[in-house]
């Protein structure tokens, strides 16, 4: 709250932020061209998912200056988190079990 | 002690103060201002229109419905005027009627505040409202959509030719007015509360509200995106939901009752928050188990996320997450429960009073203890095999959204009409029609209970012969229904010009919206009230002399 309306990490922190996504991006279109499937099924998926959340982490932290905000927007932003991950869970809860009981 | 003077009933009799109505007259003022009552004025009026239109297409599917055959439309037209009866009805009726009208005008006046925190984001919101219903009131004026409220894939995104994209780009948009009432509310309660004002001293009303915006901001955006994913889709053929190219129909419909089961907790939490207030305000007596309500509300907003796999029991989800869901559909209908007592149990030896509020007050105990329990049913994943998809369930949502928000919201809306505008409705046509909307709505859904039961299928024009009887009852019963909810229009707009002038406080209550003017002044209190008293507090220690100021009432009946 203290240093509220400076930029933080300055105009060069921003462009190191963008540059960090735009290189997770050409991982992103990188791995995708390699079949990962032969570790287990799903590896594909699960690394792009990797590596859009440390994306993702980057711009709530930086972009979105949760990094200097108080305790209460802490808890705002990973209640949100809390709350995707509880929309995965329990859609997969459904996908996960198809094969083992029923259908 | 402060703000004792606000019991004066000779309050209305000042000199005419400068309220928020009388603060500018011109149309600039209106579409510019920053006071959450102008807004909540303009919702009102809009939101009443919407209501009106869908109404309109719920008296076209009865009529359709009179008879078995499908004579009055043809099936095409009829898949359109249901699928827009309940468009029209959810998105812009439903979920912003409460918030945004009771809640925009009484949060801050509840909490001791100025305004929101974010004035002009909340203009921003109805805003983003009147686009998205214009854009919506667009596509159904070029030919309208037929998919359903509920666009389930791949329907929607492969097959239908009608206006889904116009339409699912109105409800984007008004996805955002939603969120954007819910951050301000949220933002809101946290930093504006008066002096005093201490979270377990704020009204029920409150706490509804503040669990409802919860919701809106954690739901709506998971909708908003499976709209852009439908339409991702079916502009540049991207494989999300169509398993011809890769995607998966089911996908969609995790998405979209992942926000849209949580979105029932939008339409009649608030509704709760407003029965909190009614009971305890006509029965004359503390709520019973203040905390245990408060928190029920979060605890529906928190368990109303994990249920949402109940729409799909029978749509090709696994067993196991139907298991999953089911039970804990079971459980999320506890803190509804708990409500329920809790309420019944202020009522007990209270002093109870049968003003119109508190008819709709009872219509909601009654028709929300239905149609909570009918959806137990529905949650028995062997029972619903034989339910899914016919008139029961039908049935069961209208007596949770009809019985339970329009109860809501019209007990609320007469409950706190003279604080908004100033004037007493007539008491004695109040009562005539909140009788006829609680038999015409009996008569009309009840009914379909049965027909659900003896398997009537939803969302066809035509029925077995065997099955018209009951459909006659539905159908006459609409009608009372539809004369019952027209009733208010008239005598409501009519008191705004010839009804008596209102005290400030006429049902003699605590609550910080009882102690400035009727109508409010433009920043709602004089001076900032400081809170020494607990909520619903009807003796001295509200700092207001309740039964001196009930005396003088008796002997001089206010103007
Ligand atoms: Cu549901």
């Amino acid at each position: 709250m203290s240093e509220h309306g400076d930029t933080h990490i300055g105009l060069p922190g921003y462009f190191g932020v963008f540059a960090i996504l735009v290189v997770g991006t050409i991982i992103t279109y990188y791995v995708a061209l390699f079949d990962l499937e032969w570790i287990f099924p799903g590896a594909n998926t699960l690394v792009a998912l990797l590596i859009a959340f440390t994306k993702m982490t980057f711009v709530v932290l930086y972009f979105m200056h949760v990094r200097w905000s108080s305790k209460l927007v802490w808890l705002s932003a990973v209640s949100g988190f809390f709350w995707l991950a509880i929309m995965f869970a329990y859609t997969m809860q459904d996908y996960l079990t198809r094969s083992i009981i029923g259908r | 002690m402060e703000n004792v003077d606000a019991m004066k009933l000779d309050g209305a009799k000042k000199e005419p103060k400068v309220n928020y109505l009388t603060n500018g007259f011109s149309l600039k003022s209106w579409l510019l201002t920053k006071d959450h009552k102008r807004i909540a004025i303009m919702y009102l009026i809009s939101v009443s229109v919407f209501f009106l239109m869908g109404g309109l297409y719920a008296a076209a599917i009865r009529l359709e419905l009179l008879t078995p055959a499908s004579d009055l439309m043809e099936s095409g037209t009829y898949n359109k005027v249901f699928t827009q009866h309940g468009v029209l009805m959810v998105f812009f009726y439903l979920i912003p009627a409460i918030p945004a009208i009771l809640g925009n005008f009484l949060l801050p006046l509840m909490i001791g505040a100025k305004d929101l925190a974010f004035p002009r984001i909340n203009l921003l919101s109805l805003y983003l409202y009147w686009i998205g219903g214009i854009l919506t009131l667009y596509a159904l004026m070029q030919g309208g959509v037929d998919t359903g409220w509920t666009f389930y894939t791949p329907y929607s995104t492969t097959f239908s030719n009608s206006f889904v994209m116009a339409v699912g780009l109105g409800i984007f948009i008004n996805g955002f007015s939603s969120i954007l009432t819910g951050l301000n509310f949220i933002v809101s309660t946290h930093t504006m509360r008066a002096p005093g004002m201490t979270w377990f001293r704020l009204p029920l009303f409150v706490w509804a509200h503040y669990a409802t915006s919860l919701v809106m901001i954690l739901g709506t955006p998971v909708v908003a995106i499976t709209i852009l994913l439908l339409a991702i889709e079916r502009v540049t053929q991207v494989g999300v939901f169509d398993p011809a190219i890769g995607g998966d129909p089911i996908l969609f419909q995790h998405l979209f009752w992942f926000y849209s089961h949580p979105a029932v907790y939008i339409m009649i939490l608030p509704a709760m928050g407003v029965i909190s207030e009614l009971i305890s305000s006509f029965s004359r007596k503390k709520i019973f188990g203040y905390e245990f309500i408060a928190f029920s509300s979060i605890a529906i907003a928190v368990f109303g996320f994990l249920v949402w796999g109940h729409h799909m029991f029978v749509s090709g989800q696994s067993i196991y997450a139907g298991l999953v869901f089911s039970f804990l559909t079971m459980v999320v209908a506890v803190p509804s429960a708990i409500k329920v007592f809790n309420w019944t149990a202020t009522l007990y030896k209270g002093s109870i009073s049968y003003e119109t509020p508190m008819l709709y007050a009872f219509g909601f105990l009654g028709l929300f203890l239905i149609g909570g329990l009918t959806g137990l049913f529905l949650g028995s994943v062997g029972l619903t095999v034989h339910l899914t998809d016919t008139y029961f369930i039908v049935a069961h949502f209208h007596y949770v959204m009809v019985g339970g928000t329009v109860m809501g919201y019209l007990g609320g809306l007469h409950f706190w009409w003279s604080k908004m505008t100033g004037r007493h409705y007539s008491e004695f046509w109040g009562k005539i029609s909140a009788m006829l909307i609680f038999i015409g709505f009996n008569l009309t859904f009840f009914p379909q209970f049965i027909l659900g039961y003896q398997g009537m299928p939803r969302r066809y024009a035509a029925y077995p012969e065997e099955l018209q009887v009951l459909n006659i009852f539905s159908t006459a019963g609409a009608s009372v229904l539809g004369v019952g909810l027209t009733m208010p229009v008239v005598y409501l707009v009519h008191s705004l010009i010839w009804g008596e002038k209102a005290e400030d406080n006429p049902w003699m209550l605590s609550g910080l919206e009882w102690r400035t003017s009727s109508p409010p002044p433009t920043f709602n209190f004089d001076e900032t009230p400081i809170v020494t008293w607990e909520a619903y507090e009807f003796g001295e220690e509200s700092g207001l002399d309740i039964d001196e100021a009930r005396r003088e009432a008796e002997v001089s009946p206010a103007a």
